[in-house]
């Protein structure tokens, strides 16, 4: 007999694909907006705007990915319950720069799991920023107090390369001739590896020595000096002399501190350091098997425009009251290109965040209890370490000490693995142990008894000074109100609350950013990054204990190496600047493994983004700019000039695909064939991806080696600035030159007689791989055809906001058939030759109508950069196209005489409530359409908290430190 | 007022006060406009040798920087202290009290006259 359900197939699916939550434009809407451009579907549309030359064979079916076919949300977040689960979480005593911490409840669910904060960009707008501002100058203060230094910059990307940074600092900023710089031999070593592989690519030479046994007078010339505070041993050492040694040769100190150390033992500024660098992971940040989390650079008076990376500072709005900004920006890449501080430009914000409230949440009191807890704890094992028979090396520590054990060492440490411990094996005969927030007394014990002695009661109180008496820190710190305000959850939750309200994130509507690519974090993809088995492992820990993190990485590899058309992929860099370099030290060692040493020349089109000059430096080759032509592409007569001009010299060509113009560049084949046919080798830059990914690969039409934002194309979210991966991709003749790592539990990439450290970009071994959960799932989820239907989504947008806006705007650039890629560029100067409207009052005037603006002036000055990205829906695309025709129509009205240029509401926006509502209303133009331009923002209302900031002042009148509350007061 | 026609200039949009052996040098109302708000200078130390065409400083705005080049061999015999104090001396007065500095040389090299550079910046 027949059972009759009454249910059909259909319905039996457990739910909808997620590629329909995650593409904002359904069937119905994709129509609409391809009549508007005069397509029929989206695959004709990108088969007319992706140039003929680069399909290899005609678009890539579906079928002939590795990719597996597209898992739901739920199947996805079974998978990683099952990757998850093959991790084991054992109790890490390794130290050397990772310690476990608590992370406030409070601040995960308000701050690391909270789109407010997650989906924000980096505050470049930040009259719609002043929350994550603020917090992150609390994270500037938090550093500089702790530091004893003046000012510290808003991030870096972990402590290892903030050491590099450091260095590259003290070379610009000494007078010293020689080209040498001293390493402290008591250093981690991730960062001596990093060190040795960044100062050979500039030609710096290294001196190891140790610090702590020279004497002061015998230090040999050099630019530098490189302190470890306390050692990677876990000894505190006095490091005044050696200090003021190297101050007298016109060296300067660059010392790494422990920031729970330092609330307890004396600040590098009191000891003369000029540069302080390291890590703020262990103030609340899990360790993630290595990241993301924030490293720090502060630096003493004098040196503030020599420190790499962003910077806030306070300036002032047009009404005078205080207001945050990014200060000293021409410092920075964008701007200097090949002549820039660092190439740095993605941080860690989200981080810096975190580990800032963890200082407001906790008070200088409490972290002080925290670190005295850890060091006691510290005693009371070195102590019982010494009774079992082991000789105690360091004499005096905070955290960690280190053994010679009475028997074989590594048998110790096997031992404490099957004990639940992970303890460090420096050598056959010596450990290492640090303590943290989260040790306990039974995890003494429990050690203790590992190592031959039963702890009692009675030694638990033993205490003696372990911290030398001249170094006990006796200055202030975090003396500020905002670190003694928050105590209670209530309060701590209300401030985050306070400080996210300010600021626009995606979580309240669009951010049309051209090349930042601010689509969904969808909430699936960020579900794992807090369980404990992803983000509770340390580094370094041993390969069985994180088979599932090594099995998520190899096939995030395999699919990203898929679906760009290379061979290996290491996800070992950080941001995208960390993969530029990672690419371009790839082609350096392959130019050298073959005598081709004096290959240097890198060619960069005028059009790149300012990072691929910056990086190009960095790895030891010389820039060679490339022209474009009117339409922006790179002009073919001058590269192949510039070819002959350095024909046995060049080493690569940068080039940015589809282009920073948005734009499918037509002879990206023959550019490729000419660089390679001169022995060069072509680096993709991979941040405008989201415009090729599924119809086009790099590595198919030309490319030897890419980075990846796995921050823009694959759903890691911005964070208001980072934390970002920037994964480097090569064909296989580079795989042997990808990022290797001292401690790295397997090379992906073997290769005979390669050196472990060799091209390290990160201090841990796979870079941030908590957060390499994200787009592992979004892959996952999309599969093959999702993530090419997304691509064709986000180009679909882009040509769509491009056609409506063009009769307003001209669109600057365009490609084939009058197509743009997946972003288009406004022109908004003939608009401001003819009505003084400048791009800034443009950008400044939607803040008004609700929304964040799209880049500006880059990559051509006076325009704006629009990338709607698949993620956004029709109904909010078109609220953003019609309040730039809105805006366009203000703009005539100032043209036509009806306003001034000098009192219009597009000069004077944005408006604030306080703007509209105190005192006599004097404009020539209404309050409601200074604030309600559109009916909908009546019940809508996104309120600025303050108005336009000028710039000028805050440069000017640098202030990179909270102001004191009595600076608010209005 | 500052008689802009009494000026020499280069194409790298500077200007030279001549007045015997010494060249007072600034950059021009042209340059300091395209630079935008200037918030920062940065000058060579009086008694420092400057070659021609070479780099001695560079003058920072909110959003772009500029170098500044030598236009003369010879000497810094000063520097405009109360320009490196208020650097929007060089937007507010950049042929008068936005002067950066003044350099002691034996011969000029060739320089542009106002008609020339005017033609120049095509104004």
């Amino acid at each position: 007999m027949a059972i009759v359900t009454g249910i059909t197939t259909d319905e039996l699916l457990e739910e909808s694909g997620f590629a329909e939550r995650h593409i904002g434009t359904d069937a119905d809407a994709q129509a609409k907006m391809l009549d508007v451009i005069g397509y029929r579907s989206v695959d004709a549309l990108v088969g007319a705007a992706v140039p003929a030359s680069i399909h290899v064979d005609g678009f890539r079916a579906a079928a002939e990915s590795s990719l597996p076919a597209a898992a739901t949300e739920r199947e996805a977040l079974a998978e990683l319950r099952r990757l998850a689960r093959r991790n084991t979480v054992n109790r890490s005593m390794i130290g050397l720069g990772y310690y476990d911490t608590i992370t406030p409840a409070v601040i995960k669910r308000n701050v690391l799991e909270n789109p407010s904060w997650y989906t924000a960009y980096t505050p470049y707008q930040p009259e719609i920023s002043q929350g994550r501002l603020e917090a992150l100058i609390n994270f500037q203060t938090m550093i500089t107090d702790l530091t004893g230094l003046t000012t510290a910059n808003a991030s870096m990307l972990d402590e290892g390369t903030a050491v590099v940074e450091g260095m590259m600092l003290a070379r610009r900023a000494s007078k010293a001739e020689p080209r040498a710089f001293i390493v402290d031999s008591d250093a981690f070593p991730q960062t001596k590896a990093l060190l040795a592989n960044r100062a050979a690519a500039v030609g710096i030479g290294l001196i190891e020595l140790d610090l702590a046994a020279i004497d002061p007078q015998e230090l040999p010339a050099a630019f530098g000096i490189f302190v470890q505070y306390p050692s990677a041993s876990g000894r505190i050492w006095d490091p005044r002399d050696v200090i003021a040694a190297a101050h007298s040769m016109g060296a300067l100190a660059v010392v790494a501190a422990d920031l729970l150390a330092l609330t307890l033992i004396t600040s590098p500024g009191e000891l003369g350091a000029d540069v302080a660098v390291g890590s703020s992971q262990r103030f609340g940040v899990p360790m993630g098997f290595g990241g993301p989390h924030a490293g720090y650079m502060a630096v003493r008076s004098g040196l503030e425009r020599q420190l790499p990376g962003r910077l806030v500072g306070v300036s002032q709005d047009a009404a005078g009251h205080p207001a945050y900004r990014l200060s000293l920006q021409v410092r920075e890449q964008h701007i200097r290109r090949d002549k820039a501080t660092s190439n740095i430009c993605t941080a860690q914000v989200l981080l810096a965040v975190m580990a800032s409230m963890y200082a407001v949440y906790h008070g200088p009191q409490g972290l002080k209890q925290i670190a005295t807890r850890v060091t006691r704890l510290t005693r009371v094992l070195a102590r019982a370490a010494s009774e079992a028979g082991h000789t105690l090396e360091t004499a005096n520590f905070f955290d960690t000490i280190t053994l010679r054990t009475k028997s074989d060492a590594a048998r110790l440490v096997r031992h404490a693995h099957t004990a639940g411990y992970l303890i460090h094996l420096v050598d056959d005969e010596r450990v290492q142990l640090s303590v943290d927030e989260t040790t306990t007394l039974d995890d003494v014990r429990a050690i203790a008894a590992i190592l031959g002695e039963e702890l009692t009661d009675g030694s638990v109180s033993h205490d003696i000074d372990w911290i030398p008496i001249e170094l006990e820190r006796s200055s202030d710190f975090l003396t500020h109100p905002v670190f003694n305000t928050h105590r209670s959850e209530t309060s701590m939750m209300r401030y985050l609350k306070h400080l996210a309200d300010y600021d626009y994130a995606l979580d309240r509507g669009m951010i049309p950013l051209g090349s930042c690519t601010m689509k969904l974090n969808a909430a699936t993809e960020m579900e794992s990054v807090t369980w404990p088995e992803f983000a509770g492992l340390h580094p370094f820990a041993p390969e069985a204990d994180v088979a599932g993190y090594l099995e998520l990485i190899e096939q995030l590899q395999t699919w990203l190496a898929d679906v760009t058309g290379y061979d290996s992929v290491s996800l070992q860099p950080n941001a995208g600047s960390q993969g530029e370099l990672a690419g371009l030290l790839a082609i350096r060692g392959y130019h050298l493994s073959r005598g081709d040493a004096e290959r240097t020349v890198c060619l960069i089109p005028q059009s790149a983004h300012g990072t691929n000059a910056a990086s190009a430096v960095l790895a030891g080759m010389r820039v060679v700019v490339v022209s474009t032509d009117e339409l922006g592409n790179v002009d073919l007569d001058d590269l192949r000039a510039k070819i002959d001009e350095h024909a046995n010299t060049i080493a690569a060509l940068m080039i940015t695909y589809p282009s920073t113009h948005g734009v499918y560049e037509h002879e990206v084949g023959a550019i490729c064939k000419a660089v390679h046919d001169a022995g060069g080798q072509v680096y993709v830059d991979g941040a405008n991806l989201n415009a090729l990914l599924g119809f086009a690969r790099f590595g198919d039409f030309g490319g030897d080696v890419s980075h990846l934002n796995l921050h823009k194309t694959f759903c890691i979210p911005h964070g208001g600035g980072g934390p970002g991966v920037g994964p480097v991709a090569a064909k296989a003749h580079l795989a042997a030159f990808l990022p290797g790592h001292p401690f790295a539990q397997r090379d992906f990439t073997p290769a005979a007689g390669k050196p472990a450290h060799q091209n390290i970009v990160s201090a841990a071994p796979f870079g941030s791989p908590s957060i390499l959960p994200i787009s592992w799932a979004y892959v996952r989820m999309m599969g093959a055809d999702g993530l090419k239907r997304a691509t064709g989504a986000a180009v679909l947008a882009a040509n769509y906001v491009a056609a409506r806006l063009r009769d307003y705007y001209p669109v600057l650039y365009s490609g084939d058939n009058g197509l743009v890629a997946h972003e288009c560029i406004l022109d908004l100067r003939p608009l401001t030759e003819s009505t003084g409207v400048t791009v800034d009052d443009v950008a400044k005037r939607l803040i008004d109508y609700g929304f964040h603006a799209p880049t500006m002036s880059f990559p051509v000055a006076g325009t704006l950069m629009v990338e709607p990205t698949e993620s956004e829906d029709l109904a909010e695309i078109d609220r953003f196209i019609d309040a730039m025709i809105a805006i366009r129509g203000e703009a005539d009205a100032i043209a036509a005489g009806t306003w001034t240029l000098g009192d219009n509401p597009l000069h004077n926006a944005p408006h604030t409530a306080q703007s509209v509502i105190e005192g006599e209303w004097t404009h020539p133009y209404s309050r409601e359409q200074a604030v309600y331009p559109v009916r909908s923002l009546i019940r809508n209302k996104y309120w600025p908290p303050v108005r336009r900031i000028d710039n000028a002042f805050g440069d000017r009148n640098l202030v990179c430190a909270c102001p004191p509350p009595e600076a608010f007061a209005d | 007022m500052t008689d802009q026609t009494a000026l020499r200039y280069t194409a790298e949009h500077e200007w030279l006060l001549v007045d015997g052996d010494t060249a007072t040098v600034g950059i021009t109302a042209y340059a300091a406009e395209k630079l935008g708000d200037v918030v920062f200078v940065d000058l060579p130390s009086v008694g420092a040798t400057v070659a021609s065409g070479k780099v001695v400083g560079e003058i920072e705005s909110t959003k772009s920087v500029g170098e500044l080049f030598a236009p003369v061999d010879g000497t810094v015999t000063e520097v405009n202290d109360a320009v490196v104090d208020s650097p929007e001396l060089v937007n507010s007065d950049p042929f008068g009290e936005g002067w950066l500095i003044k350099v002691s040389f034996t011969e000029l090299p060739p320089l542009l006259s106002f008609d020339e550079y005017t033609a120049l910046v095509g104004e």
